[in-house]
């Protein structure tokens, strides 16, 4: 029972950082509630048994991708409310097509798939490091080595669009 | 949903609604927001609703090749938000400004 409890405990609280991601004004508050968001989802990865992405989860996204966030908002001096209102017409149809859509993803989900109440099978080892890295050396090796191209590329790219037209003589 | 189970938080439905809400809020904010930075974030939102349903999956069929397919994506979204903030400081350094936008004068 207090697993079960936990569990709605981490996903309710999930909902709400992700609603103060999105409705709180300043983007410094945003990328903080964002960095909440990622460890309460790292929690119920754990809480499924998936250790090793939990982790990675943690060090990627909170530890790299959202220091870099950081480190723009503060290049950019950004920590201030500067964004223009939006305009109530946009507000109230974003409402409701954000509505329509969750209800129908649900709907498609729940009848879809006949789900109802199958649990999930609580003790499995396929999160493990050992696990998942045998399956990663072993049948997916070659888009593992494709992704390390991938960077490079993004690496490249980043340096070339951020870099000045002209290099700053004073 | 409709008949209040102890052990709903367990089962595989309580993942996929938590997942659409979280895609959805996701969304939202993309719909709703200007600033560029914050509609980044947004996309990272939903990469991760993404993510926790195919983990959710991978635990349910017992199979680890859902979780290696989490790891490229993440790999993927880390690759995206380098390139989304370099166009953003070249944007920023164009207009002095991150408002979304700005993107219509470039009439490509």
């Amino acid at each position: 029972m207090s697993i079960e409890l936990l569990t709605l405990i981490i996903g309710g609280l999930t909902i709400g950082a992700a609603l103060m991601v999105v409705i709180s004004k300043h983007p410094i508050r945003s990328v903080l509630f964002l960095i909440v968001t990622f460890f309460l989802i790292s929690s119920l990865y754990i809480l499924m048994n998936a250790q090793f992405l939990a982790i990675v989860n943690i060090i990627v996204y909170a530890g790299a991708i959202m220091v870099l966030f950081l480190f723009v908002l503060m290049l950019l001096n950004l920590n201030k409310e500067s964004e223009p209102k939006t305009p109530k017409i946009v507000l109230i149809s974003s409402v409701v097509a954000s509505g329509i859509l969750l209800l129908v993803l649900i709907a498609a989900f729940k009848d879809s798939i006949q789900l109802s109440h199958v649990h999930l099978p609580p003790e499995k080892n396929i999160g493990l490091v050992k696990n998942l890295g045998n399956l990663l050396f072993d049948k997916y090796i070659v888009p593992f080595e494709v992704s390390s191209i991938l960077f490079i590329a993004s690496m490249v790219g980043a340096i070339l669009l951020a870099k000045r037209e002209k290099p700053i003589i004073d | 949903m409709n008949s209040v189970d102890p052990t709903f938080a367990t089962s595989i439905d309580f993942y996929v609604i938590l997942a659409s809400i979280l895609f959805v809020i996701g969304a939202f904010g993309v719909l709703i927001r200007r600033n560029m930075i914050v509609l980044l974030m947004c996309i990272e939102l939903m990469l991760n609703a993404v993510n926790l349903l195919l983990v959710a999956f991978s635990t349910y069929y017992g199979k680890g090749d859902a979780q290696i397919f989490v790891f490229f994506i993440i790999v993927v979204a880390a690759a995206e938000a380098t390139i989304g903030l370099s166009i953003l400081i070249m944007a920023y350094r164009n207009n002095k400004a991150t408002d979304a936008g700005l993107f219509k004068n470039l009439n490509g």
